[in-house]
């Protein structure tokens, strides 16, 4: 199993362009990667380039309206990625989506969240949801890794199933401290700017 | 195997020449006091690194006869491609015309090698996908700077397709006695212009005073352009008793080689300087990306294909 994620790990790094992460560059704890969304290879592009340790234990935050609907995408969310699914329309206190969330993290799994809610639709940044700061505020010593990433959008775009090989590029900032003190709209663009900090002038 | 004496000695004499600067690069980082490695030297020792993987490749694809070296020029122009692509502006109605640019027009102008169908491989692109790219394009409906997507598309698919395409159709020349050994002439047109690019760079690192195109390109200069095309023409020269020219016609064809060369990587560094980039990628260590290696390539090749097509078949 081991042999066949790397390999598929390594495919995934030559068909999108980017290298593998150097071990010094991400924590190696368990940790919450954030990054902006705009293509379905998103999670499959971050978890390829992320040092072995760490992709060994990384789960992708995902919608579990969107990742439930046909076999195809059940079967890629459940055994391939082993994402961690929430809910996104029906909320109520059975539903919390944090609830499976901090259960991840407490296992010791890594999560890759994508704090914009869906893809964009033009590869823009959009206002981060609150979801990245409910998360934040549950598990506080967490550290929060800001990772940008560009070009996937021309690669698979939303809407489109065929995809063009371009070069991506992924980048991954300093941890983002969480502090109690801090409101959640001054979080929230905290954090934004870290992603977008990271995209080359 | 399709190999034959005369390629063999070509391909030893490239070897020797690397072993040569593997030497000479080991000399000079040991020279150098501990601890710190001048730039310019750690530069040339992952240039020949990289050297000696590429013409590791090179050697087995000429090897394995037509079919190795169309592949590997089909996978260089794919690779090249995605360079260019990735650093050109497009927009999302322009993905489905990308997507039959990498995935049909690059595997079929390659095809037409392959069959050695002469006809259609020298209209392919020009005409038909020519025209193609603007329909596919118009169908996504999107009006933006829709001249300007069309043409870096097209532009694209020219430099890093059908130029490129032109060194293994050489193989599918017909020269009189020179039947089955056309291997060479892809061998030839390779290594002067490489080797064009090396000398230019070595002339100039040591006696480069005026630039040519400070803007373009800070490191071409008359010293360097001078003295590479002249010693890289003599190689050429040097070379004829492995092709189907005489002396006189062996240099006069490397030096268009090599001027075509310089054009190429003049206009290719053009393109880099406006998109604000050094490299194309960095697949290559110490080089860049594919498109830094191949630029002189792309201008060079179709010129002496039909140089060598017109008059010496």
């Amino acid at each position: 199993m081991s042999l066949a994620s790397d390999l598929l790990a390594a495919a995934l790094r030559l068909a999108c362009g980017v290298r593998q992460l150097p071990d010094a560059a991400v924590p190696t704890a368990p940790c919450i990667f954030f990054a902006n969304h705009t293509s379905h290879l998103d999670f499959a592009t971050i978890w390829a380039a992320l040092p072995p340790a760490q992709r060994a234990r990384v789960r992708p935050v995902a919608g579990r309206d969107y990742w439930e609907k046909g076999p195809l995408r059940r079967w890629l969310a459940g055994r391939v990625f082993r994402a961690v699914l929430i809910e996104r329309q029906r909320v109520t206190v059975a539903t919390n989506p944090l609830t499976p969330m901090v259960d991840a993290l407490d296992a010791g799994a890594s999560l890759i969240v994508f704090p914009e809610g869906t893809r964009s639709p033009d590869g823009r940044l959009q206002p981060f949801k609150s979801g990245l700061h409910h998360l934040a505020r549950a598990r506080p010593a967490t550290p929060l890794v800001p990772v940008l990433l560009d070009n996937l959008n021309r690669i698979l775009p939303k809407g489109d199933f065929l995809p063009v090989p371009l070069v991506a590029t992924l980048a991954v900032g300093p941890p983002l401290a969480f502090d109690a003190a801090e409101s959640k709209t001054g979080f929230l663009a905290r954090a934004q700017a870290a992603v977008a900090a990271l995209q080359r002038p | 195997m399709t190999v034959d004496r005369v390629t063999l000695s070509l391909v030893g004499g490239i070897v020797a020449l690397l072993a040569l600067s593997s030497l000479i690069t080991a000399i000079l980082l040991a020279r150098q006091p501990a601890g710190t490695v001048n730039p310019v030297i750690a530069n040339l020792d992952a240039r020949v690194r990289a050297w000696w993987v590429m013409v590791a490749i090179f050697s087995a694809a000429l090897f394995t006869g037509s079919l190795g070296s169309i592949l590997l020029f089909a996978l260089t122009s794919f690779f090249a491609l995605r360079e260019f692509v990735t650093l050109t502006p497009t927009r999302a109605a322009d993905h489905r015309a990308l997507f039959w640019a990498f995935f049909i027009v690059v595997p079929l102008q390659y095809l037409l090698v392959a069959q050695h169908w002469y006809g259609l491989f020298s209209i392919f692109i020009p005409v038909y996908v020519f025209l193609f790219i603007p329909v596919r394009c118009a169908l996504g409906g999107d009006t933006q700077h829709f001249l300007e997507r069309t043409a870096k598309i097209q532009w694209a698919l020219m430099v890093c397709v059908y130029c490129v395409s032109h060194v293994p159709a050489l193989l599918i020349l017909d020269i009189p006695g020179f039947t089955g050994a056309n291997a060479r002439l892809v061998l030839f047109l390779v290594l002067i212009a490489q080797l064009s690019d090396v000398l230019q760079y070595v002339w100039g690192k040591l006696f480069g005073r005026h630039q040519i195109a400070p803007v373009l390109s800070p490191s071409k200069t008359w010293e360097g352009f001078i003295g590479g095309i002249l010693s890289a023409s003599a190689v050429g020269a040097a070379l004829w008793w492995a092709t189907p020219f005489n002396p006189w016609q062996a240099a006069a064809l490397s030096c268009v080689i090599t001027v075509m060369g310089f054009f190429g990587g003049l206009v290719m560094s053009a393109i880099k300087r406006d998109r604000g980039v050094k490299d194309y990628g960095n697949l290559i260590a110490g080089h860049g990306g594919v498109m830094d290696r191949i630029d002189s390539i792309c201008f060079a090749a179709p010129v002496f294909f039909h140089l060598v097509r017109y008059y010496f078949t």
